[in-house]
């Protein structure tokens, strides 16, 4: 591979490929005229290389070229495929256009939207204390990491520190959250590639950790357990026992899953060396989570930018070295046991202490106190109707979730609803690099290809 | 001939209520998992929960084998032509199920982006209510279509349902002309 530079090139397609204004529809053309895939007389050179996945710049300005296009194939040669939005193997309601050449693949465009949900825009008409029951329905496998980077983003705002307990259960929750996360792609991957009875295991070790969730936080999914100011409860009686039943049952059901998926030859024929990426294109693509670290990038936000309390505990980040749908595979699986490590040291080191902020305009009094104090109850009457002050700023906030950089960005005008809520969602970031992963694949192997990538259409679409 | 006559055993019945029970022991869903809820579809097709007890485990993912649409999630405004589609391609006899508060009401996202109740698009047997409604719900909702399948009318024949005034959903087939005749004039249908 060899640099080109050109400047003007540079210049004039810097911006990721997928361009978030015209992929809801919301500016410009809004029906699906634009997002269609057209044939090869109809692109453009430029709009024929992204859907190649061709184009791909590195931070640097760095244009990477992939040698020559073939852009002198006969439409005779050629056929465009739909897949999609309702297909069972595109988790969700994906819809990719594919020119195929026979059975291999050359362009891929990925026709995203079909989930739209309008979130940041619900958002700006939420106070932040009802903020995160919003946030939580995006990445729906992962609600607690959704909530957790709002209530980071807003806290930053606020310049609150939490007390250590709320920064330990919080750790607890999203690790237990990747698990369950993660055990659900193993699931669904495993369901893509045949193996159907991967299904019924990952769904009973999500089991495992769902009803410890339940017990904790009240719901299996769409917890809004963890707020602005701390969590929304103490950790319930009996905690201890439950996690260290977890972290006890699930590393021996992971070796099953060794067994199983690992040492399998059908498996590992249907993934090795399929939808490989490398280096320079995860990083040009900004990839991020398992899809980076398969191609040996160890770029992991608990180490770089520590959160929460993630610089006191011990971990590895996993790194794969080909990147490809085995090696995401892998990472990912072995991303749940250094999980379990992490939830094992969270156990022993648990401080005690209030599980949420004293302060009385940021989190609500207790239940008791209401009765009691007439203070108390202003206090909770105000929180509820009005919510919380936030100073105006912007604030950054990003945490590692199960798919990678997961980022809040608010903006707050002094009142107490965010002026602007944006969500840097990593399956959208992360679906870009389909059209590279695919491109010169066969047909069969991109069913394998788009569940290695893990996108969550929630998040992609919000 | 009086039936004394016979060698052997037999059972009367109404071959109507053996349609019905028929019908109701083998609802077979179509894999129609949009958002969160799709999730908690799945765990109840899982072990756990095992909805082949109810000799509905499989989820067909063409929606010409199905007979049930679950409509898992909210519906945006991009989605609801594709359901809608899904929705006709079924055969009949076939049933919907709403399930959460977003499919049925449009939930939280009261915006410019989610279809306010998927009754707009198609007509529901059953509304599943949660946030999202948990297998145990799910369950409840699909023994609630199953007794009602069972209760039924056997030759019940849908409309295309009242609300169907969404202006994406223009379809030249004849569900227009089908719908014209088994719905009372009341109903006003949009259909171009």
């Amino acid at each position: 591979m060899t640099a080109r530079s050109s400047s003007k090139f540079i210049k004039r397609f810097r911006s990721s490929p997928l361009d978030e204004s015209t992929a809801t529809g919301l500016v410009g053309e809004t029906s699906e005229g634009t997002q269609e895939m057209k044939t090869r007389n109809e692109t453009n050179r430029v709009e024929l290389e992204r859907e190649e996945g061709q184009l791909t710049v590195l931070p640097e300005g760095i244009v990477l070229d992939h040698g020559d296009m073939d852009i002198e194939i006969s439409e005779d040669e050629t056929m465009i495929i739909n897949m999609g939005p309702q297909h069972p193997s595109t988790h969700g309601v994906l819809r990719l256009m594919m020119e195929l050449k026979g059975e291999t693949v050359l362009r891929t465009k990925p026709v995203i939207g079909y989930l739209h949900t309008g979130m940041e825009k619900t958002a700006e008409g939420l106070t932040y204390v009802q903020g995160s029951t919003n946030v939580t329905r995006m990445d729906y496998l992962a609600p607690l990491h959704n909530e957790l980077v709002f209530s980071l983003a807003t806290e930053k705002l606020l310049g609150v520190e939490i007390p250590p307990r709320a920064t330990w259960i919080r750790m607890l929750m999203v690790e237990l959250n990747r698990i369950s996360s993660h055990l659900m792609w193993m699931a669904t991957n495993g369901m893509d590639v045949g193996s159907t009875s991967m299904m019924i295991y990952g769904f009973r070790e999500r089991e495992l950790v769902l009803s410890f969730f339940e017990k904790v936080t009240g719901l299996r999914m769409n917890h809004n357990f963890i707020r602005p100011g701390g969590v929304a409860a103490d950790l319930p009686d009996g905690w201890y026992d439950d996690v260290s039943a977890i972290i006890d049952t699930i590393p021996g059901r992971l070796d099953e899953y060794g067994e199983m998926l690992t040492g399998q030859p059908i498996f590992r024929e249907r993934t090795e060396g399929v939808g490989i990426l490398t280096q320079e294109q995860a990083i040009s693509l900004s990839a991020s989570g398992p899809v980076l670290r398969s191609t040996g990038v160890a770029w992991d936000l608990r180490k770089d930018i520590p959160y929460l309390a993630y610089d006191e505990v011990e971990f590895d980040v996993i790194i794969g070295s080909i990147g490809d749908t085995f090696d995401r595979f892998a990472v990912r699986l072995s991303e749940i046991s250094e999980s379990l490590r992490i939830v094992r040291q969270i156990l022993e080191k648990m401080p005690s202490g209030p599980y949420r902020v004293q302060d009385k305009k940021i989190t609500p009094p207790p239940r008791k106190r209401i009765d009691e104090s007439m203070e108390a109850l202003i206090h909770h009457f105000k929180l509820f109707t009005e919510g919380i002050h936030v100073p105006e700023g912007e604030a950054y906030v990003a945490v590692e979730s199960p798919r990678g950089e997961l980022g809040c960005y608010l903006v707050s005008d002094g009142s107490a609803k965010p002026y602007r809520m944006h969500i840097r969602a990593p399956s959208f970031v992360n679906l870009q690099s389909l059209p590279a992963m695919l491109k010169g694949g066969l047909l069969a192997d991109a069913v394998a290809t788009i569940s290695s990538v893990d996108p969550i259409m929630g998040e992609v679409d919000r | 001939m009086g039936l004394e006559d016979l060698s052997h055993n037999f059972l009367t019945g109404n071959i109507e209520n053996l349609v019905k029970w028929a019908r109701r022991n083998s609802v077979w869903p179509a894999t129609f998992g949009l958002a969160c809820c799709a999730i908690e579809m799945m765990s109840a097709g899982a072990g756990d929960y095992d909805l082949a007890r109810f000799g509905m485990e499989v989820f067909r993912a063409s929606p010409r084998q199905a007979d049930l649409m679950i409509v898992a999630g909210r519906v945006s405004q991009k989605m609801a032509p594709v359901l809608r589609q899904v929705y006709d391609q079924m055969m009949e006899p076939k049933w919907v199920i709403s399930m959460g508060v977003c499919a049925s009401s449009g939930g939280m996202f009261n915006n410019y982006a989610i279809v306010q109740g998927v009754d707009q698009i198609v007509p529901v047997d059953v509304y599943a209510p949660g946030c999202p409604p948990g297998p145990e719900t799910l369950i409840n909702a699909i023994l609630t279509l199953h007794a009602k399948i069972q209760n039924g009318e056997i030759t019940r024949r849908k409309g295309t349902g009242a609300g169907i005034s969404i202006g994406e959903v223009k379809r030249k087939s004849n569900v227009g002309t089908l719908a014209k005749k088994n719905t009372p004039k009341t109903v006003k249908i949009v259909s171009k």
